[in-house]
């Protein structure tokens, strides 16, 4: 257990340094200048130069890596070219309206979405299972805005059930999880499906039958634990796609998120806040796959880590 | 009496307390209250050196002050700071006259000493301002570092005495440029590079929270040294809005102005509905947009293809695009500033008439070329009304659909045969023509990485610029306008733009914001000039 912890967290050092190189590599090669960003549209020649020379982008590509990477070892994730604000500041300020909404939309998706899931693989073929698998198909494929703006036009304006949006408290949590979840459960509802239909087709599942168990009993003790391995992989990766940013539904709610700070940067060719956001998510998607892993032997004692 | 003449002529001050006077506030105004208004965008920075966006430039203004100022909802000048200044003779010599008993926010009082300071530090490479290039003029400009600005002296605690290299009619709009706010030392040492985000000026609010990616709240400074305002108590900025909902929460009333504007999807909406029409004003504003034709790319070398191009292009259909919150524009200038030629009629929409002049360049069959543009809305459905105009007439033009830092990018390596500007129009610094050349149609700005993306230089209209930007003597400022007048002219017969609209602001308010409808148009302070609004009940 030691050593398979030891190498995988050796794995991921080497993926973020790969991520970090790759991210920085392309934004180096970007057609776009990040001081011409930063100098504005009546800076001469002059000031675009010092602008230049200060933030030390007139230095080779290798020079440029070296120095963010000695930086980031030391903790320091260097400050915004535009907001002049430390990096970290931004990222951390963020974080905590990232998690809350990241856990609260994850947990929301795992209701819905596992039993949407169980349902539709116990009446395979069925209307049942064809409605919700349609439905899910609808919910993946429908488009964020016109979904985030429809909750928040019926159940904030005019139904005032909830703030039109903002952060702080219970209420303004509810609708872009929910939200969230409606757009993101339709993925588990199918994965839970097929592994659930795989399972219930297994051996063991016959013989717990032939012996007269109940069937909740069978789906909840018997099947639910092995066919929800694939699910908790896909929750692993899920937090990093929430950890990289939920762009549309945050601003449409106006949530402090991440992704509103990432985009941003993105527009303005501000690399410092684009590097950090993604080593940050890169972070997230490494240590959700890892913890992902690490639940698995506990769910299904036939895995073993080495 | 020759004595007197010379005298007269050493001392061109304006008759300055008078002119202070000009504005009077609102005297229905009532005190108290406080705005909520919404961004989508975070606030980069209060910074008055580094901050340059629309967004914060109005935010900054009402933080900090500077010797010069405008009168709220004009492009007047007014003195700020200065009590009253004097240029010399020769024009180069500028004496300011501080006011007294000015306190920052931290309860010192402002000196003479501070304005050095401040320029001083805008003009040092190590402060990185991208508006350092405005105070070009100052003599000592050149080995601005960390021991300051020689051309900046401190005569006495209350007077500063400027001395320009060359003369610069421009030069009291750039001493109210944001640039040229008094900060003061002490607060921007302690802070370090997190002065933008601790600001302390000497304006009519100060910053009482920043919670990042939330939002700001200004405070009103009970000590301003303006008698009688602010008047509301306090300034919440709420960010990370789209702007959909923010207009959603203006019409819930939970919203004062959204910042952003209405949204181009609500506007038909909004305004077709009288009682939220009434509350939305309607103002000029210090914008043009326009299609750069690069004059270094083969066939727009052609005077006759630039014309065609200008001829080709149904400028009326492009502002029906944007439901009419533009007006067609004639030269680069727009209405609202001064210098704009009245009576210019420009070149008239004319396919025959182009497709004759292409023929006349030997182009009869058209010819192919690229338009870039920014990828937001409404700007690819201005490129496609731009794209079909020109295929009336047989140019194929392939539109390059980019985020805005690769068409910047572009531009400046002059890569790009046409761009059309949407999203990066240019917008005044300051209300005065000369602001809409050197940069955007000057020699300087067409060298590699400028703005000028037309690539456009013409060293007799570059000659004619600086001749006009010398005639410094406030006696002279019409035949210096008829000077401006005249260089757009000569670059409107060279055609290097297609000038296409000139945008109009639509300010939205709720029902309890009073003032003059002036103050929620005003040139300089976008969305509203915060320190003269007021609210009702």
């Amino acid at each position: 257990m030691a050593g398979y912890l030891i190498r995988r967290l050796v794995q991921a050092v080497l993926i973020l340094l790969g991520v970090s190189f790759i991210t920085f590599f392309l934004l180096y090669v970007l057609p776009a200048d990040p001081v011409r960003q930063i100098a504005g549209r009546s800076a001469t020649a002059q000031t675009v130069e010092n602008i230049r020379e200060q933030l030390g982008l007139d230095k080779p590509f290798v020079v440029q890596y070296a120095r963010y990477l000695g930086a980031l070892v030391q903790g320091d994730m260097g400050r915004s070219y535009l907001q002049k604000t430390e990096v970290a500041e931004l990222i951390l300020s963020r974080l905590p309206a990232t998690l809350l909404l990241m856990v609260a939309a994850i947990v929301c998706e795992l209701v819905l979405g596992l039993t949407m899931g169980i349902i539709a693989a116990l009446w395979r073929g069925r209307a049942v299972d064809q409605t919700l698998m349609v439905t899910s198909f609808v919910t993946v494929s429908a488009p964020q805005f016109v979904v985030s703006l429809l909750l928040l036009y019926v159940f904030a304006v005019k139904l005032g059930w909830f703030p039109i949006g903002g952060y702080g408290t219970f209420a303004h949590l509810v609708l872009p999880a929910v939200t969230l979840a409606i757009l993101g459960s339709g993925w588990y509802s199918r994965m839970m499906r097929s592994s659930m239909i795989d399972v219930l087709r297994a051996d063991y599942i016959r013989t717990a039958r032939a012996k007269g168990l109940s069937r909740a009993r069978i789906v909840l003790r018997h099947a639910l634990p092995n066919a929800i391995l694939p699910v908790i992989a896909m929750i692993g990766i899920d937090i990093g796609v929430f950890m990289g940013g939920i762009v549309v539904v945050e601003s449409v709610f106006g949530w402090p998120g991440i992704g509103q700070l990432a985009w941003q940067a993105i527009q303005r060719v501000d690399i410092p806040i684009i590097m950090g956001v993604t080593l940050v998510s890169a972070c997230a998607i490494v240590l959700g796959n890892l913890l992902a892993d690490l639940i698995a032997p506990f769910i299904d004692p036939r895995i073993r880590l080495r | 009496m020759k004595n007197l003449l010379a005298s007269t002529a050493v001392m061109l001050a304006l008759a300055l307390p008078a002119l202070a006077q000009d504005y009077a506030p609102d005297p229905n105004a009532r005190p108290g209250g406080t705005i909520t208004i919404t961004y989508k965008d975070d606030v980069a920075t209060l910074d008055p050196a580094i901050g340059y966006d629309w967004q914060n430039w109005s935010m900054i203004k009402s933080i900090f002050d500077g010797l010069m100022d405008y009168v709220p909802g004009t492009t007047t000048l007014r003195p700020g700071l200065a009590e009253s200044y004097e240029i010399s003779e020769d024009g180069l010599v500028y004496t300011f006259h501080l006011l007294k008993g000015v306190k920052f926010h931290n309860g010192r009082e402002m000196t003479a000493e501070d304005v050095k300071y401040s320029l001083d530090r805008v003009t040092n490479p190590e402060t990185q301002s991208p508006g350092a290039g405005f105070f070009g003029a100052i003599a000592g400009f050149d080995k601005a570092g960390p021991d300051g600005l020689s051309g900046v002296e401190v005569v006495d605690p209350s007077t500063v005495k400027i001395t320009l290299s060359r003369p610069d009619a421009t030069f009291l709009h750039v001493m109210a440029l944001n640039f040229a706010s008094v900060v003061p030392k002490e607060a921007v040492d302690e802070a370090g590079a997190d002065f933008g985000k601790k600001p302390v000026g000497t304006g009519a609010y100060k910053l009482a929270e920043w919670t990042l990616g939330q939002r700001l709240v200004f405070e009103k400074n009970a000590d301003y040294w303006r008698p009688g305002v602010p008047f509301l108590d306090s300034i919440v900025f709420e960010v990370g809005q789209e702007p959909v909902v923010a207009l959603l929460r203006l019409q819930n009333g939970e919203v004062d102005v959204p910042g952003d504007g209405i949204p181009p999807a609500k506007f038909t909406e909004v305004m077709g509905d009288p009682a939220q029409a009434a509350r939305v004003v309607v103002g000029g504003q210090l914008h043009t947009g326009y299609i750069t034709l690069n004059v270094k790319i083969a066939p727009f070398d052609k005077l006759e293809v630039r014309k065609a191009v200008n001829m080709a292009i149904n400028k009326e259909r492009i502002t029906q695009i944007i439901n009419g919150r533009a007006v067609p524009a004639t030269q680069p200038l727009p209405p609202s500033m001064p210098g704009y030629t009245e009576g210019y009629a420009g070149y008239a929409y004319d396919p025959e008439g182009a497709k004759a002049l292409l023929a006349e360049a030997g182009l009869a069959d058209g010819f192919e070329t690229e338009l870039y543009v920014m990828n937001t809305d409404p700007n690819p459905r201005i490129a496609q009304a731009i794209q079909q105009d020109l295929a009336a007439i047989g140019i194929t033009a392939n539109i390059q659909n980019l985020a805005q830092a690769n068409v910047i990018e572009a531009g400046g390596a002059g890569t790009a045969p046409m761009i059309w500007s949407g999203g990066m129009g240019w917008i005044a610094d300051f209300p005065d023509p000369s602001n809409f050349y050197g940069p955007i149609l000057g020699c300087a700005g067409a060298a590699e990485g400028g703005w000028n993306w037309s690539k456009f230089c013409d060293e007799a209209l570059d000659a004619k610029a600086v001749a006009a930007d010398s005639m410094f003597d406030p006696a002279k400022a019409a035949d210096r306008l008829k000077a401006w007048s005249d260089v757009y002219m000569g670059v409107m017969d060279e055609a290097p733009w297609v000038p296409v609209f000139n945008e109009e602001r639509y300010t939205m308010k709720s029902e309890r914001m009073g003032g003059e409808d002036a103050l929620y148009v005003d040139p300089v302070s976008i969305p509203v000039n915060y320190d003269y609004v007021w609210v009702k009940q």
